[in-house]
């Protein structure tokens, strides 16, 4: 294990060495994150590595339109929310879930299959279900949907937010100021879209892309990997995940996606909006999508003063940068979705921030 | 939230699954992995399984959601 993790960090120097600059490497991963800082791997880094923790929790780049869109529909009395536990407070322009529930009509649900079965046990209700998540997310919403067409289940629907990663990749190296040289490409996404996923990335941005699993040796050889291509000015993609993930991934899955739903442009928190990478429901199953059935415009919303969030998920400044990080936005009090989210760079950080180095 | 947890299949009919998880058992869909059989460990998220995983790979996530589990209390 040693022996392993002495290689990683002779890659990582000689790749900082041959750059003889600062190399920034992004998790695109909230799960990353949490593990990144919990097992201190950061303070094993040479001084000019650095991780930048990206869009990668899903809850964390919720519009906040789309927060007050649910808001509002858990305001009325013939509906119930299903929601899993992690958006439950997040803060939109008025409160949050957990704090607007004061009819009681809103649910945490472990599962999609749960947030059906909450529609057909209460018929007199109209279940909305809270669909976010990435592409390891969406095949469980598309199975329901399917599920509930089939079934004829009319008091069952859904408010899709679920997001793509690969276009979110892509906006990030689209911006002109970005300092991203590579990416720690997400464990679990990439066991349903395959590593092959992420050559468009390489290939265009000339951006090494390494999917890694989520213990502290598979982080650490995803970075030397990364380090390895760098120092060589290769660009590739490449899985040591080896475990899970194949470069097709879970065709099954894809077919459900695709045939449910498809990718239109959509809003994320801090990057604006970006092209193709939310999915919809299709034409097909479109009685069992929210927004038309509550004639519903998403807006995108505002973020809150002073909260910046959106640089944060864009690697353009580390939480402590903003004004607002463990001063009226901290864990038990959270102001951005960074800071809610167990999963957000800014909750990672106050509780982890403080950085040491290796020599 | 896109972390799936290795789990093994104690029940099956159809592609209706009780699964086991260090421990605590719940309800699972195979719908997107028709491969999988009773006694196989899969990775499951959001209620489905998603892909099959082996024991040695299960037991490193299995630690891994225990430290999770901590840091997200420690953070509550």
């Amino acid at each position: 294990m040693l022996e392993r993790i002495h290689k990683a960090q002779t890659l990582m120097d000689s790749a900082c060495k041959a750059l003889g600059r600062r190399i920034n490497i992004m998790e695109v991963c909230g799960t990353h994150t949490v593990s990144i800082f919990r097992n201190g791997i950061n303070t094993t880094l040479p001084k000019d590595l650095k991780l930048l923790s990206g869009p990668g929790c899903p809850v964390c780049v919720t519009d906040q339109g789309y927060i007050d869109a649910v808001l509002k529909l858990a305001e009325q009395d013939n509906c119930l929310i299903a929601t899993y536990g992690d958006m439950v407070r997040v803060p939109g322009t008025q409160g949050s879930l957990e704090t607007r529930n004061t009819k009681g009509n809103v649910r945490v649900v472990l599962s999609s299959e749960d947030a059906l079965q909450l529609a057909k046990d209460n018929p007199e209700k109209t279940v909305v279900f809270v669909a976010v998540g990435f592409e390891t997310t969406a095949p469980a919403t598309a199975v329901v949907v399917k599920e509930a067409a089939a079934e004829d289940i009319e008091n069952f629907c859904v408010l899709s937010g679920h997001k793509l990663v690969v276009p979110a990749m892509r906006a990030l190296l689209s911006q002109k100021n970005h300092n991203i040289d590579a990416f720690l490409c997400p464990g679990h996404v990439s066991v349903i879209i395959g590593f092959g996923a992420f050559t468009e990335i390489a290939e265009q941005f000339n951006r090494p892309c390494v999917v890694a699993g989520f213990e502290p040796m598979q982080i650490i050889e995803g970075l030397g990997e990364i380090c390895r291509q760098l120092a060589e000015g290769s660009a590739e993609v490449k899985s040591i995940y080896t475990a899970v993930v194949t470069e097709q991934g879970n065709t099954v899955a894809q077919k459900i996606i695709a045939e449910c739903f498809e990718p239109v442009d959509g809003w994320w928190r801090g990057l604006g909006k970006i092209e193709k990478s939310t999915l919809k429901l299709k034409d097909k199953y479109s009685r069992f999508d929210a927004l038309k059935r509550f004639n519903i415009t998403e807006t995108p919303g505002e973020d809150t003063s002073g909260c910046r969030c959106g640089e944060v998920l864009c690697g353009l400044i580390e939480p402590p940068q903003c004004g607002l990080f463990g001063k009226s936005c901290t864990p038990d009090s959270p102001v951005g979705p960074c800071m809610v989210s167990s999963e957000g760079a800014c909750s990672a950080w106050f509780k982890y921030g403080r950085e040491r180095r290796r020599q | 939230m896109c972390l799936a947890i290795p789990a093994r299949i104690v029940e099956l009919q159809g592609d209706n699954a009780v699964v086991d998880a260090m421990g605590n058992r719940f309800k699972a869909k195979t719908t997107l992995l028709s491969e999988a059989k009773l006694g196989d460990l899969v990775l499951v998220h959001a209620g489905f399984a998603i892909s099959l995983v082996d024991e040695e790979e299960a037991k490193k996530t299995w630690q891994l959601i225990a430290e999770i589990n901590d840091y997200a209390r420690e953070n509550s």
